[in-house]
This record gives C-alpha cells, structure tokens and sequence, in this order.
C-alpha cells in the first residue's frame, strides 16, 4: 500500500515545508483567481486582465530593486494600471483593446527597465526568471498571511458588488436604467482583478498568471449557465490544477537520473489547458 | 553608433519597422490587438526550443508563431475568442517556461529575447529578415482590398465572396511571419507595441486608408530609429523605449484627434461663410 502510494506521491511530499507553503498559497490564489476571473471571462475583460498580469512585471522587478516583496510590487503596479486602463477609456468596446495595449506596452516596457537594472546593479540575476515565470516553491511561510490579506479585498470587491457586475455584465443599459454606475462598477471589477492577478503572478508567473484567472474560470462557464455554480467549479477546477501541479513539480525531481525539477508553473498551465480543452461543448450558445 | 558592427542591426530595424507599419494598420483596423499580442509572447517559446535543439532562433520563432496562430483560429472555433487567444498564449508561455528550465542559457539571453538587444542581430540575419519581411508586405499589399472590406465591413464582404474565417486565418499568418522576423530586434514582449502605436497614431491624423499606412510606416520608422539610438548610447534595453514611444505616439494622435474634434464643433457651431457645411475632418470610417 505505502509502495503504492509512493507510485503516485514521492516520499517526503507531506513533511515538506516548502511543499505545504506552496499548497496553501497555491490554493488560496487560485480559489480568488476562479472566481473573480469568471467575471474578467463574462465581461470579454481577458485581454485587460493578461494585460495587468504583464504590467505587473514593472511592480515586480521595481520591488527588487528596493528589497521588499514581490507581491507589494505586482498589487501596487496593478491597481495602479486598473486606474489609468479606466481612465483612458478600456470600458468602451469601440477601441478598448487599443488602450489596454498601448498601456501594457508602455508598463511592460518600464518592467524592462528595472529588470535590467535588477540584472546589472543587484546582484539578483535570477530576478527576470522569478518574476516572469514564478517560483511556487521559494514562497516562505511568513507570507501566507499577507497573500490572504490581498486576497480578501479582491473577494471583497466582487462578492459585495456580485449581482450589480453581473447584471451590468449581461446588459449595461439595463443596468444604468435601474440606477447602476456601470461605470464605477466596472472599475470596481478591473481593481479586482488586478489584485488577483498580483497574487497569481507571485505563484505561477507574472506572464503566466493569466492562465490561472482565465481558465478555470472558462471552463466553469462552459460546464453550467448559473453564474454561481460556474464560479464554484472555477475555484475548484483552479485548485486542482494547482495542487496536482505542485505535486507532479514535487515529482519530477525522481525523474530521470538527471535529479532536475520541471517547472510548478509549466504544470498548472498545461493541467488547466487539458482541463478546459476535456470540457464539454455548452449547451446554451455562447455569443462571441 | 554607425560603425560596421551597428550597421546590419540599422538595416534589420528598419526593415521591421516597414513591415509593423504595413502590418500594424491592418492589426488596428481589426482589432486584433490581443492575437497580435499575443502571437509573439508564444514564439518566444519557439527560441527557447531552439536554442535548446540548437537550430537557428529564427527557425523556431516561425515555427512557434505559426503553431500560435493556428492554435488561436482553431480553439477560437470552440468558444470565446478572447479566451482561446489566452490560452493559446499561456499554453505555449508554459511550454517556454520548461524549456527555458532545461536550457543552460544564461539570464541575460533569455532577457534579449524577451525584451530586444541592439547587438542581437548579426550580418547573416539581413537576408532572411528582408525576405520574410518582403513576403509578408507583397502579402498584405495583394489581399490590400478584401483586406480592408472584411475588416471594415465583415457582412458586404461577405457578400462579396471574402471568406471573413479564411481572411482571419491568413491575416494571423502574416502576423505571425512578422512576428518572427521582428523579435530579435524588439524582443517578444513588445514588438506589439511598434504595431500598435505608430499606426493608432496614424489613424488618428487620417481616415484615408493608403495615406494612413504610409504615415504609419513612417512614424513606425521613427520609433525604432530613436529607440535604438537611445538603447545604444544608455544601453538600456531597446524595449523600453519602444513601448514608452508608443504609448507616445498613441497619446499624440488621441491629442490630435481630441483638438480637431473641438475646432470642428467650433467651425460648424460658427455661422457664416467658414462654418457652412458639414464639418469634414470629423468624418471619419
């Protein structure tokens, strides 16, 4: 049985210390990346929130430079950007996806900057790969308790706003008839997202973290019509990506006899692809 | 900064900048923002493999971006296109990140492809720069009308017998053959942003379509000619100038459009001769 169990789980996978970090932040982040990412899905807002995600990467490598935690980096850029995409008008259909990569290449292009001065006058040459690609398994302990107190916000913003994003989703005028600030409503929601991208970014990657707010969430809608139910099966489908990403990552060091890890990030992604590709076909016809 | 070794990397640039120009238009004009974002993360991947197998960069940056622009067409038939774009790109970013953990390739290298080198381009690169470029402005220049009439007006082309689907997948193709010709210079995380800005702006200033494409060829030129000016004298990387000038040129044309917008309402709200007919500049496609 213990044989077994060791077929599918390396020993030492439960007594790890980084592998419990990764667990629990791992899990966290996903369960907020399903459910406020299926409101980025139900919007049409996947480019702004893959635009965030990149953007992020000038909070990331700027925090490098001043020592302090990614995360400050990623959340504090983000929100930031949510700000000025909702100025220069990312709400209005006609030229939305212009504006979001006009600032996404600017951003991105500020990120390029501190990673390079991250390269050349620190001494942290791992820096681009770290923010880029992310590293689950450096995560320490002591920064669980800020990734849940960044999470509860993003949870906030969209569990209180719940019905008012989803109606202005489905039907803006409606919406604005009934007295909603479809508007304020929809920077709300771009602040939401921008928060969780931050903490994805810390996971799997700053490019990747999109992976994590746009698939589940994809597939949840694909698998039921009821808005809530969707979001459940989000978090779900983001959690078990994740954790059976860490595990296979954990794994991937008996591979082979080279002793080598394959990516955590590298796992997640490709386990949400396989997810949303065996998902069925919806039965209700999603409008493009 | 004119010496023999800067000498095939001025000719690489500008080539790319004729051809994000041409290619831009269209990107803006349809809307393709996010695939024409999106496509040139994913190749990045394809370098990495390359570098891996030990082939040419460029080799596996077509490979990869064509794989990423077929990936988009298909899974874009099975639901959202917006999500299928997103996940075509994180897929093979996925794919980027485990070969990148194999290769033994050094940070800095791997820092050139994602955000450009000056330095990058060698005098051998010249040649299958200018042809691909080429194939991909004779491309675009040929399907130049139902080019403009599926993106403008999707239902008359139809009509007319443009197949919208076909069109896109070929508008993907061209974009992604420029992609890869383009991300050594600019790097795979903002060549986007030298076909988007430079032809916004141009829009802005004309709704004509020919004109429009010129001048966004030319501003194109422009930016990469001061982004590798400025990366070469601060040696910072040649990316972050390129999306800075961008965002630039795209707040120069919001401007622009804003100020003639206003003179306009104002001749038009003025009576007398001058303010006769309808105003024409705010006319616009």
């Amino acid at each position: 049985m213990t044989h077994l169990l060791h077929l599918i789980v390396e020993p030492g996978f439960f007594s790890n210390a980084p592998v419990r970090s990764a667990l629990l932040a791992g899990g966290i982040v996903a369960v907020v990346s399903g459910i406020v990412g299926s409101f980025a899905v139900l919007r049409g807002q996947s480019y702004a929130g893959h635009a965030l995600a990149d953007i992020s990467v000038a909070g990331g490598s700027a925090s490098f430079l001043a020592g302090v935690s990614p995360l400050w980096g990623f959340a504090g850029v983000g929100v930031l950007a949510a700000g000025v995409m909702d100025m220069i008008g990312v709400q209005r259909p006609s030229g939305r996806d212009l504006a979001t990569g006009i600032v996404r290449g600017a951003g991105l292009g500020l990120g390029a900057l501190f990673l390079y001065f991250d390269t050349t006058h620190t001494s942290t040459t791992g820096a681009t790969i770290t923010i880029l690609f992310g590293s689950l398994f450096t995560i320490s302990s002591s920064l669980i308790p800020v990734i849940a107190a960044f999470s509860l916000p993003a949870l906030g913003i969209v569990l209180v706003l719940y019905r008012p994003l989803l109606l202005s989703s489905a039907a803006a005028e409606l919406a604005a008839a009934r007295g909603t600030s479809v508007r304020l409503v929809g920077a709300a929601c771009l602040i939401a997202i921008a928060l969780t991208v931050s903490l994805s970014a810390l996971t799997i990657g700053a490019i990747l973290s999109t992976a994590l707010l746009i698939g589940p969430a994809a597939t949840g809608l694909r698998l039921t019509s009821r808005p809530g139910l969707a979001m459940a099966w989000a978090a779900l489908i983001g959690l078990a990506a994740t954790w059976l990403g860490v595990l296979l990552a954990y794994d991937s060091f008996y591979w082979g006899s080279a002793r080598h890890g394959w990516p955590v990030s590298f796992f997640v992604v490709t386990l949400i692809l396989v997810f949303y590709l065996l998902s069925p076909r919806p039965v209700r016809r999603v409008p493009d | 900064m004119f010496s023999g070794f800067m000498a095939s990397t001025w000719e690489v640039a500008s080539i790319v900048a004729v051809v994000a120009g041409v290619i831009g238009f269209f990107v803006v004009l349809r809307g393709a923002a996010f695939a024409a974002d999106a496509i040139p993360q994913g190749a990045f991947t394809g370098a990495a493999a390359a570098s891996l197998i030990g082939v040419n960069t460029l080799i596996g940056l077509a490979v990869a971006s064509l794989a990423g622009a077929l990936g988009i067409s298909w899974l874009g038939r099975r639901g959202r296109r917006d999500v299928a774009t997103a996940l075509i790109l994180v897929a093979m970013l996925g794919l980027g990140a485990l070969f990148l953990s194999f290769s033994s390739e050094y940070a800095p290298e791997i820092y050139a492809l994602l955000f450009g080198e000056v330095l990058g381009v060698s005098a051998t690169e010249i040649a299958p720069v200018a042809i691909l470029g080429g194939l991909c402005v004779v491309v675009t220049l040929l399907l130049f009308r139902p080019l403009l009439l599926s993106s403008l007006m999707p239902e008359l082309a139809e009509a007319r017998g443009v197949r919208a689907r076909r069109m896109e997948l070929v508008f993907l193709i061209v974009l992604a053959l420029a992609t890869s010709m383009t991300l050594p210079v600019t790097g795979a995380l903002l060549i986007f942003s030298l076909m988007i800005g430079p032809p916004a702006a141009a829009r802005s200033v004309t709704s004509r379509p020919l004109p429009a494409m010129l001048l966004s060829v030319f501003i194109a030129l422009i930016v990469v000619w001061l982004s590798i000016a400025a990366a070469y004298q601060t040696n910072w990387p040649v990316g972050f100038f390129v999306g800075t000038l961008g965002a630039v040129c795209y707040a120069a044309g919001r401007g622009w459009a804003a100020l003639r917008r206003r003179r306009s309402v104002r001749a038009s709200a003025l009576p007398g001769p001058s303010g006769t007919g309808a105003p024409a500049a705010s006319v616009r496609v």
